[in-house]
């Protein structure tokens, strides 16, 4: 620590009487922070707390319980403007001059709409339903609805269905590529996405060649850069996501340094080792609703119309306008991702400043299309914030027809957000490359973990409908009756297109 | 490549009056390697995704020609339109006019020639792997950006009748990081990006065989070609945005 830095925010405490040398702490954190001293007496362990992120490895692995991590009490002289944050990033910056990059979600104490949000259920003049006893449908189809039925001339229905996803419950695994997760990460995300009858994402990475016969449960994504994108990656998946955007940072592209591109990264993503794999926010083909329908189709001509294609857009100021252009533009299926969604490196001021909440852009964006008459013509998928059942069961009266999840499969992955993506040396195995750390996770128990997760929350969302009297989540879908807002305005109860509680 | 039996059958199509899907419909439904449509005018994405066979499209095809093309040939006696073999693997594609932009966009592999002109963006994001690396042939001038984002391959600016005129727009190579441009002209291009290095070609052999199949497509003089002043356009380095950040662990 020299004179231009600052106090570290979290400190490694170790309890030194309980404490037993056996230096796994040492082993196990891939930044260093402890150190063995046997020169001085008695000899024994020491951290350099500068460096520890706080991910909560060596705490759990310490087989005595004698550390944990605190937030220092070193402070400097309160005042509610410049906070320590902002006197920490000034020193930063001012000794480096680069753009400060972080990683993860916005963690930034914006109001959380979900925690504002009430659920309804039944008292006495309807019934609830009991999930253990009555069949409850958890089932979901995205994709674009035909607007009318057709009938042949010997007057039975025609079918003009498109091609839709079928998911046994209103969840997937949000876009996470090979690259910014490890090879065990996205292995347990797919065995898992199989044995629920979900769907994985591979993001912008390409799909490793082992995990094609997994290939019926993957969404495949297309961004700027187009990496690892070809004729097989196409047709190997269920569906195509193009991405325009992503919720953790609105506006900017996706940058894998060139030291994350070794070897099975560089075949995946079809890119040279050791060159930078960028694929920039703008796709330089698309100025416009129209060009994005050129994709849209160029990429359904490729696969003879038998992929629903999905558009991902960044909730911004204008969400609603510009999904009410992708619905007219071809896609089937719409991804909305607000501002707190995570990521494995964004610029801080843009993950911390930009974009808007998931509740709010999902509100709006189900409301135009309503409105407009289109929203049959496209499924709608929020993510970027989404961190329980309760919150899906919210986004799902709110309008979507299904919820991405990105951190909270990481969290059931073993991630602590300790935040430090960004620096490759995830030490649970999860954002980064490095083959000893990778095989800290185990895709065999990732892969249960996950599934685990998926299966209590479908109980849960099974048992908060069952509540409302409500017994296929198709009939939640847009229902914001179920809902009531606590705590909130007339403007946000308007854009929600809530009443408040009690009304 | 796949080598398309040249004593097949040739199956006629008219596109007149067809939707692109109903046109591209019937490329799907039908097995023939050698095909030729007639009257294109505008319909897009065809030979999307295409592999094994030839098309010769007389008239005007639309955007996104080739796209994902993976091992086809498609010669057009015409111009294309934008977004000519986006983000092609395989094949080749010989434009006997002039094409729009972003062509070859995210291209792989295989090659595009075009006697004419292109549009803005031209072989942006272009990338090699392995032992894949794409070609672009322009036969006269490109518009801005040409190369931007450009991670590999070859692209080749010839600026045939442009008498040593930089037959290119503003900004060519921006953010590139790998591959090279190669550019037929007496003065340098003008604005180049912080990015690229620009040199006098010491030698061609990189692109002799590229000029010289330039050549015989459309019947020029490859000799007379190959002996102008070529300027080549390199990535100053594979990460052009490495010191930009600094490691933030909030
Ligand atoms: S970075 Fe993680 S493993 Fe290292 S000291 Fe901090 S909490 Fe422990
Ligand atoms: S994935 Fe790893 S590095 Fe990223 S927040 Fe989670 S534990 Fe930290």
């Amino acid at each position: 620590m020299g004179v231009y830095d600052f106090f570290p925010e979290y400190e490694v405490v170790r309890n030194d009487t309980t404490c037993v040398n056996c230096r796994v702490c040492e082993r196990q954190c891939a930044n260093g922070v402890h150190s063995y001293h046997p020169e001085i007496t008695p000899a024994r362990l020491l951290a350099d707390s500068t460096q520890c992120v706080d991910c909560q490895r060596c705490v759990l692995l310490c087989p005595t319980k004698s550390l944990k991590i605190v937030q220092s009490n070193n402070t400097y002289k309160l005042n509610n403007n410049w906070t320590k944050k902002e006197i920490n990033e000034i020193i930063t910056q001012a000794s480096t001059g680069g753009v400060l990059l972080s990683s993860m979600g916005n963690p930034e104490p914006y109001p959380i709409y979900f925690d504002k949000i009430t659920i309804n259920a039944s008292q006495v003049t309807n019934p609830s339903i009991d999930p253990l006893r009555e069949p409850m449908e958890t089932r979901v189809y995205l994709g674009s609805k035909p607007e009318k039925l057709t009938r042949g001339p010997d007057g039975k229905l025609q079918s003009n269905l498109g091609p839709h996803l079928a998911l046994a419950m209103p969840m997937l695994f949000s876009a996470m590529s090979y690259g910014s997760i490890s090879y065990n990460a996205h292995e347990s995300l797919a065995r898992a996405s199989e044995e629920l009858g979900i769907f994985y994402n591979t993001g912008e990475g390409g799909l490793h060649e082992n995990f094609y016969r997994y290939g019926k449960n993957t969404i495949v994504q297309v961004a700027s850069g187009r990496f690892g994108v070809h004729k097989d990656y196409l047709y190997a998946g269920a569906a195509i996501e193009i991405k325009m955007g992503q919720g953790a940072k609105p506006g900017i592209g996706g940058h894998l340094p060139g030291k994350k591109i070794v070897d099975d990264i560089s075949r995946t993503r079809m890119t040279p080792e050791g060159s930078d794999a960028i694929s920039p926010a703008p796709h330089h083909d698309i100025y416009s609703i129209e060009d994005l329908s050129q994709l849209v189709y160029s990429l359904k001509e490729t696969t003879a119309y038998t992929k629903p294609v999905i558009v991902k857009i960044a909730a911004v100021h204008n969400v609603a306008a510009i999904a009410s252009g992708i619905a007219r533009s071809g896609a089937d299926i719409i991804a909305l991702d607000g501002f707190r969604g995570g990521t494995g490196a964004a610029p801080t001021r843009i993950r911390d400043n930009v974009g808007i909440p998931i509740e709010l852009a999902l509100a709006a964006v189900d409301t135009r299309l309503r409105q407009e008459g289109i929203r049959e013509r496209v499924g709608i998928i929020a993510g970027g914030g989404i961190r329980s059942s309760a919150d899906i069961v919210k986004a799902v009266a709110l309008g979507a027809d299904a919820v991405y999840l990105g951190t909270a499969a990481l969290l059931a992955l073993g991630c602590h957000l300790c935040r430090a993506c960004q620096t490759g040396k995830c030490n649970w195995g999860i954002a980064t490359q490095e083959p000893d750390l990778v095989k800290r996770l185990n895709p065999n128990v990732g892969y249960k973990r996950l599934v685990n997760l998926m299966r209590a929350w479908q109980h849960e969302i099974m048992e908060i409908m069952g509540g409302m009297g409500i017994n296929s989540i198709e009939s939640l879908k847009g229902n914001r009756l179920m809902l009531r807002g606590v705590g909130l305005n007339e403007t946000e109860l308007g854009v929600l297109g809530l009443k408040h509680a009690g009304e | 490549m796949r080598d398309v039996s040249p004593t097949a059958d040739v199956l006629s199509i008219s596109a007149e009056g067809l939707s692109f899907k109903e046109l591209n419909d019937k490329l799907r439904a039908t097995n023939a390697t050698e095909i030729v449509i007639n009257n294109a005018a505008g319909q897009r994405y065809i030979a999307a995704g295409a592999e094994g066979r030839r098309l010769t499209i007389n008239g005007t095809p639309g955007n996104a020609l080739a796209a994902y093309m993976d091992g086809a040939e498609i010669i057009v006696n015409g111009n294309a339109q934008d977004a000519v073999g986006d983000t092609m693997n395989d094949g080749r594609v010989i434009v006997h006019g002039s094409a729009g932009d972003a062509l070859g966009y995210g291209m792989r592999g295989g090659l595009i020639c075009v006697k004419g002109c292109s549009g803005y963006r031209t072989g942006i994001h272009m990338k090699q792997y392995q032992d894949k690396s794409p070609v672009i042939v322009i036969g006269e001038s490109c518009g801005s950006f040409l190369g931007e984002y450009m991670a590999g391959g070859t692209i080749v600016v010839l600026g045939i009748g442009l008498r040593g005129q930089a037959p290119v727009g503003n900004f060519t190579g921006t953010g590139m990081h790998g591959g090279e441009i190669y550019i037929r002209s007496d003065e340098e291009p003008k604005n180049l990006p912080a990015q690229v290095s620009i040199d006098t070609a010491s030698n061609l052999d990189d692109i002799r065989g590229h000029v010289r199949a330039f050549a015989q497509l459309f019947g020029c003089d490859a000799d007379e070609l190959l002996s102008g002043n070529f300027f080549v356009l390199r990535p100053n380095a594979k990460n052009p945005y490495h010191s930009l950040y600094t490691q933030y662990l909030r």
